[in-house]
């Protein structure tokens, strides 16, 4: 939706924003009621950036709308400084600073802790503010006498003093603030926060710092926070100390979700329809104190029966109507695919085949090197009394093509799970390309050039597939924390050459657009694959590439592993020992958690060990009888 | 300078906030533990508890059965509310979930407020625990002694529920794998409202009995809420004795600030919670993995 035309949202706001005082009016919104909703929507913006894009649910953010407001009124009215901008843009500052700080403490936790955390934050917020700072806030009173800003430009001086001409300050800076987020959501920061929301564990695993990214959503939303509280306290010439309760967040929250979480305008549709029905059902209907029943009621059957709020329902009612069917096709297609058979299919993969071109492998040039890209010593894994891996000592060569086999439990998962630092060793060390990656990250493992494709597919299941191969080739582009949070993801040089190239080594050109939900299993498989490739690495772990794909898929997965194999390393785990043995140059086998034997396919394919491994003694049985 | 009979005093009075919080934090905790869901409407269930106690005491005047209604009416307000709503939200995602409860407690706080106003009520102890009780060098509110004990007697309960009874092993059960629970036959969905039934009666009951110590409004619950929620967080989701602790934690946190100055007690709470969280991420009893 947000990217259809260049500027469209921009013109289409900017067009709203003008209409609205000659309409609203009319259906009974006063001045006042249209410059809170402004207010209300550019507190939400920065609140929808960290709870709609990148899924993070504060219930803290009043902490920055207090403190923005009650820096920016306490320089206004106590310090007397007669710039009004400027103190607005001292109040953001300050509500960022302090957005970054308990950014660092609520980020240390995720999900329903991350929003305890922000509640207890903001409570505390709300006492310090009322007790011990009350001499600075005013405690009860708030801060009275904020002016209204006025701009001066030499003949003539223009003040925002009226509801109309607060009017037009406001809607000036709402544009702003969706003029930045839609960019800020349209950089590769805006497409890594989407990618968070999804799947964090696999926006990890290719190579982005995500706390970093989290962190940067949080302080954003601070910043749009502590702006509207400025803008409050200037709209009514008053700071009111109430901006720091618990209710203030919860406002926001609710209104978000009846507008609808994830399309920056949400939170100003929920505030239009909260404040409209606020008064409607105090003045109009003489509710008094119910009307926050009803608004309470209204709230809950949203949430249980609209989803995506009042923006999200009418654009699926939208769909219904117009009867756009652009969702059934690509799956039917999907299902001739996946279901097989048809020789068309076939043909056209095979007349594709031929046009693969090997990915680049990351910077370096590891044709030149020799030797061994990866060393393992003792490494050894012990969960309590069990021992999941012990003293594996393990080496592959630069460009090899390696196959690591075992019955189930023989520890192979847990042996990737630890090259790629997604677990740390009990003892041991891991060498990759000379270096000693014990004990680093998986991100910094990636950002290295080690990275995996999942035995259970971690997909950004709300993306499309070129949104998905856009996060990790993202990862190898920028390194693994960037804030360029202006620069259009169309511009990052070699992003498209890179998606491309590994759309079609995977075979997914023709999917580019449609949602990974949607996709067959045979194809996320693919794509699974293609999410590591991605990230060019020069070793590539798989496990069990081949699980669960039909005999087809499995002759097609295997071309397609030959063909990325090219100036790559490999190491691949699965069951299927034909695939697997026509696939690898060599095979290491391992049995509870131990080397039992290395060797070619064919001397693995004949070692009584090996049998015996497999078949359970019952070889050494026969062979004795 | 410390004034030493004011200073045992208050640790009392911390101790009785700290067993209190630590039974209303268990009730939070098993449900979240075993269902998967946090209940920000678990402030509402204490206050609720307390208006329930409120109204029956308003007509039989007597405290017993005030606290027994208290218990049992927000005991079937979570039975209710988790077969009508929280039910469809097990599959929805956490934010959902934090979203509807949210809603809930607006709606439970709004409705009291509505049928009962804003001023608050309070309901007197019961006679022969009103007064003073002299303990040793000081005198101390003869109710809130019982309270300590009323709410111990509470937290015994539940210990003696959730690890002495075959139910109680089911929920424990459930608490680490409620996936695993289901496929062995037992009917999840039955253990599921009982623990939101039980977890709600714990607040209720909590709201009931504290009610003639600091008396009843419509919005004491979210106070509550968050202190809550420092208490777990300090403990460790999903565990018990984990409630207990960073309740009697908080409780002396809140208690003893309190004595030098009201304002910084929050403050304190929460470089208590910074600190848990820095040291042990999981809270002092709790174990990764339970998010």
């Amino acid at each position: 939706m947000l990217r259809q035309h260049r500027f469209l949202i921009e013109i289409l706001t900017a067009v709203g924003l003008i209409i609205a005082p000659f309409v609203l009016p009319y259906l009974g919104f006063t001045p006042t009621t249209i410059n809170r909703i402004l207010v209300w929507g550019i507190f939400g913006i920065g609140f929808d950036i960290l709870f709609g894009f990148t899924g993070l649910l504060s219930f803290g953010q009043s902490a920055f709308f207090g403190t923005g407001g009650m820096v920016a009124a306490y320089i206004l009215t106590v310090v007397n400084f007669p710039y009004v901008m400027i103190a607005l843009a001292i109040g953001t500052i300050a509500a960022s600073a302090v957005g970054y700080l308990v950014g660092l403490i609520a980020l240390r936790r995720t999900g329903i802790y991350f929003a305890m955390i922000t509640v207890a934050i903001a409570e505390v917020f709300y006492f310090v503010e009322f007790n011990p700072l009350s001499d600075f806030t005013g405690g009860e009173n708030g801060l009275p006498g904020v002016p209204t800003p006025s701009i001066h430009l030499g003949f003539t001086t223009i003040s925002f003093n009226t509801d109309w001409s607060l009017y037009t300050f406001l809607a000036f800076w709402f544009f702003v603030g969706i003029v930045i987020a839609v960019r800020i959501m349209r950089s590769p920061v805006g497409a890594i926060l989407r990618a968070i929301r999804d799947n964090p564990l696999r926006a990890v695993a290719v190579g982005h710092n995500i706390h970093g990214y989290k962190l940067a959503a949080f302080v954003i939303a601070a910043a749009y926070a502590g702006f509207a509280g400025g803008l409050l306290g200037v709209m009514q010439g008053f700071m009111p100390p109430d901006a720091f309760t618990f209710d203030t967040s919860g406002q926001l929250v609710m209104q978000t979700a009846i507008g609808g979480a994830g399309t920056l305008f949400g939170p100003l549709v929920g505030a239009t329809v909260w404040l409209y029905l606020s008064d409607f059902l105090q003045t109009t209907l003489h509710l008094g104190a119910a009307w926050k029943l009803v608004l309470g009621v209204i709230f809950v059957l949203l949430v249980c029966f609209l989803r995506r709020g009042l923006i999200g329902g009418l654009a699926d009612l939208f769909l219904l109507v117009s009867g756009t069917k652009k969702k059934s096709e690509p799956p039917q297609e999907a299902f001739t695919t996946a279901a097989g058979g048809g020789e068309k299919v076939a043909a056209a993969e095979v007349l594709h085949h031929p046009a693969l071109t090997s990915m680049p492998p990351r910077r370096r040039d590891t044709d030149r090197e020799t030797g061994k890209i990866l060393q393992t010593i003792g490494l050894s894994k012990q969960y309590g009394g069990l021992a999941a891996n012990s003293d594996i000592n393990f080496s592959v060569g630069h460009g090899e093509r390696r196959g690591i086999i075992g019955p189930n439990g023989a520890g192979k998962t847990t042996f990737f799970n630890m090259l790629t630092c997604e677990i740390q060793p009990t003892s041991g060390q891991i060498l990759f390309e000379g270096q000693n990656i014990t004990g680093k990250t998986v991100t910094d493992a990636c950002q290295l050039g080690l990275t995996k494709s999942y035995q259970i597919n971690q997909l950004f299941n709300r993306l499309t597939v070129r949104e998905n191969l856009t996060i990790a080739a993202l990862a190898e582009l920028r390194g693994k924390f960037r804030l360029d949070l202006f620069k259009n993801l169309r511009n990052i040089q070699c992003l498209d050459e890179q998606v491309e190239r590994t759309l079609e080594l995977i075979n997914l050109v023709g999917r580019v657009d449609t949602p990974v939900s949607e996709l067959p299993y045979g194809e996320k498989r693919r794509l699974e694959v293609g999410l590591a490739l991605a990230t060019s690495p020069s070793l590539l772990l798989l496990d069990e590439p081949l699980a669960g794909m039909s005999p087809r898929e499995r002759v097609e997965t295997v071309a397609l592993l030959k063909s990325i194999s090219k100036g790559r390393t490999m190491i691949i785990i699965d069951h299927d020992m034909d695939s697997l043995f026509e696939l690898v140059e060599s095979v290491t086998v391992l049995q509870e958690g131990r080397v039992l034997v290395e060797g070619t396919p064919d001397e693995i394919k004949g070692n009584a060990k090996v049998q015996e491994a497999y078949l359970g003694g019952v070889h050494g049985v026969l062979a004795a009888e | 300078m410390i004034n030493w009979p004011n200073f045992i005093s208050q640790c009392f009075n911390g101790l009785v906030l700290g067993a209190l919080l630590a039974l209303i934090s268990s009730g939070l905790t098993i449900i979240y533990g075993t269902l998967g869901v946090l209940n920000l409407a678990h402030g509402a269930m204490f206050m609720l508890g307390g208006y329930a106690g409120w109204l029956a005491y308003s007509y039989t005047s007597s405290f017993a059965v005030a606290v027994f209604a208290g218990a049992v009416f927000v005991m079937f307000v979570g039975v209710v509310m988790e077969r009508v709503i929280i039910r469809h939200f097990y599959s929805r995602p956490h934010e959902d979930q934090l979203l509807v409860t949210f809603g809930l407690a607006i709606v439970f706080v709004e409705a009291v407020r509505f049928f009962f106003g804003s001023l608050s009520k309070a309901v007197p102890p019961p006679s022969f625990l009103a007064g003073i009780t002299p303990v040793g060098f000081m005198f101390y509110p003869t109710y809130r002694l019982a309270l300590l004990g009323i709410v111990v007697i509470a937290l015994l309960a539940l210990y003696l529920v959730l690890y002495r009874t075959r139910i109680g092993m089911i929920v424990r059960a459930g608490i680490e794998d409620s996936g695993m629970v289901g496929s062995l036959g037992i009917d999840v969905d039955k253990i599921f409202m009982l623990v939101f039934g039980i977890g709600a009666m714990a607040a209720g009951f909590a709201g009931i009995v504290n009610a003639p110590v600091v008396s009843i409004a419509p919005d004491i619950g979210e106070m509550i809420l968050v202190q809550t929620f420092v208490v777990v967080v300090i403990g460790g989701v999903g565990s018990f004795p984990g409630a207990v602790l960073g309740g009697l934690i908080a409780g002396q946190i809140i208690s003893i600030t309190s004595m030098f100055n009201p304002g910084y007690s929050y403050v304190m709470l929460f470089v208590a919670m910074t600190l848990v969280l820095v040291l042990r991420p999981y809270g002092l009893l709790g174990t990764a993995g339970r998010e």
